[in-house]
């Protein structure tokens, strides 16, 4: 119990974070690398604080139904064109996105520009964050196995040869392009809860960089493997913050170089991430 | 079940691929489609399956033009195919390509898992055991749970072949179903082409191995740079002079 209290504000970024993977995750698993989660994060996050700043009546379970479905409305428009493009160029397109969507923030004086809202009452507690987290994973794990599951398979695998299994390919993309951006808002709106503020800077290009590192160190192939990312990547500053408090020096810009060189061990040594870091184990010691 | 071509062409810039082709395949039928390399026959089935728009004339499933639809409209008219270079999912099991075959004849099954219903799960049973059955059919079922990739080329063909099969098409495309099998291997396949037909189920397949294309096809279309040189019963195409001269060249 103590543990919990001392750590709460890491153990609620786990979760929050495990979200924003999972929201990556969502794309990742049908073979599209799109980069606009920040940017629907951003959206997600501005709409839950603007309802709790303008009507604070309203229950916070609406709240966070609107910072998730705000988003997932703006996918929409923006994934019929841009799931037209393939590999990097759908990259681009969505980072675009997400670069709109900031400079929009920035610009926007309803939204106090680039200082951002503050005040937020913190509405957000530690059980929220981690219910929306297992329903996120209950809802993705459900969907592995499911025949739009398959079919998700199929078009990471080869998209081609699924069109002409019958696989509607760009309705199967665009509802995983959805899915991903209403976890993003809705992470984005505990957030904003949780922190007191938003600002665009805290949507910048960087944020998505972080997800799509936890969600590939934890592993793309297990639908939880991205959850074990996020809880990895996030417990491990503190880790290095104790160390260094203990033998005395700061961790500082180390905790980014650090996170570079796991990122790179994880991909030439565990291609699979750390959840297959136990299969890799067994198969060692029986070999 | 009939498939009608009339007068399709398909150009690549400046190179007709296939030019004004026309002819019928019916279901039961299995028809072969042969040529010399760079004929346009992979293009032709392309055109077919959806993944390429023919630049003139029409293809017809039962008197309905397909030849705008998108490639999975085409699937859900049920038309099904292999391909020349494999296009297996490499990372899924045998038997997940071939459930994914099904995927036409599934009924969705997301929501009644999110609600763990029982019946979800039947279905899920009922998919598993027809992939199995399916590739029975294909003698790879004791490979069901091997990954894809880690397939020999034959058993690959095979089970794209099961892949095809799973969606119990009324028209399969075979594009050189045997290619990189030995003798055995392709004559299995070229019995289950038959019994597939006798099904009732139209097939057209583009093959090689001429003596194999003799002996299982009903009839045979021949094509060279794009134009259907020649047309009928296996015989007939075989003592064709327009069809020796393509395969032979011409004689001085």
């Amino acid at each position: 119990m103590d543990l919990l209290l001392a750590y709460e504000g890491l153990f609620a970024f786990v979760g929050i974070n495990g979200l924003l993977a999972l929201s990556v995750y969502a794309t990742l698993s049908c073979g599209q690398l799109s980069l606009a989660n920040a940017g629907f994060m951003a959206i997600g996050a501005y709409t839950g604080a603007l309802i709790t700043l303008h009507s604070p009546g309203v229950p916070f379970l609406l709240v966070l139904l609107a910072a998730a479905a705000m988003p997932a409305v703006v996918a929409v428009p923006l994934g019929l064109p841009v799931l037209r493009l393939r590999g990097v160029f759908l990259a681009i397109a969505t980072v675009g996105f997400g670069e709109v969507v900031r400079l929009v923030f920035v610009n926007w004086d309803y939204t106090n520009g680039a200082l951002g809202l503050v005040a937020i009452p913190q509405r957000t507690k530690l059980w929220t964050i981690w219910l929306a987290l297992a329903v996120a994973l209950y809802l993705l794990g459900r969907l592995r196995g499911s025949r739009a599951g398959y079919a998700l398979e199929a078009i990471r695998e080869d998209e081609t040869a699924a069109s002409t299994m019958g696989i509607k390919t760009t309705a199967h993309k665009l509802l995983m392009l959805v899915l991903g951006a209403a976890l993003a808002g809705l992470a984005g709106g505990l957030e904003a809860h949780y922190t007191f503020m938003v600002a665009p800077g805290g949507y910048a290009f960087g944020r998505v960089v972080d997800m799509l590192v936890q969600a590939v160190v934890g592993g793309t192939a297990a639908f939880f493997g991205p959850v074990v990312g996020a809880a990895f990547l996030t417990v491990l500053p503190e880790l290095l913050r104790e160390a260094g408090a203990r033998l005395g020096f700061s961790p500082g810009p180390f905790r980014l170089f650090l996170n570079g060189a796991i990122l790179l061990a994880v991909i030439l040594y565990l291609p699979n991430g750390l959840v297959s870091l136990p299969r890799r184990l067994r198969r060692r010691r029986l070999a | 079940m009939t498939l009608s071509l009339s007068g399709v062409s398909r150009a690549f810039g400046g190179v007709r691929a296939l030019d004004d082709a026309t002819f019928t395949v019916a279901a039961g039928e299995v028809h072969g489609l042969i040529g010399p390399n760079g004929a346009g026959k992979t293009t032709l089935l392309n055109l077919i399956s959806g993944l390429l728009q023919p630049t003139g004339g029409k293809i017809e499933l039962d008197g309905r033009r397909i030849d705008r639809l998108p490639p999975h409209r085409i699937a859900g008219l049920g038309v099904a195919r292999t391909y020349q270079n494999i296009r297996l999912f490499a990372g899924l099991s045998a038997a997940d390509n071939v459930i994914v075959g099904q995927h036409l004849r599934r009924r969705a099954s997301f929501w009644r898992r999110l609600l763990l219903l029982p019946s979800a799960r039947r279905e899920e049973a009922q998919a598993r055991a027809g992939a199995e059955a399916t590739l029975e059919r294909v003698g790879m079922r004791e490979r069901a749970r091997s990954p894809a990739f880690s397939l020999s080329y034959g058993e690959q063909r095979r089970i794209e072949i099961a892949r095809a099969l799973a969606a119990q098409p009324r028209l399969l495309l075979l594009d050189e179903p045997t290619a990189g099998m030995n003798p055995p291997e392709a004559a299995a396949v070229a019995r289950l082409v038959r019994e597939v037909a006798r099904e009732g189920r139209a097939v057209l397949l583009i093959e090689h191995n001429v003596r194999l294309v003799m002996e299982l096809c009903d009839r045979i279309t021949v094509l060279n740079f794009g134009k259907v040189i020649a047309r009928g019963t296996p015989l007939e195409v075989a003592n064709d002079p327009a069809v020796i001269a393509a395969y032979l060249g011409e004689g001085e």
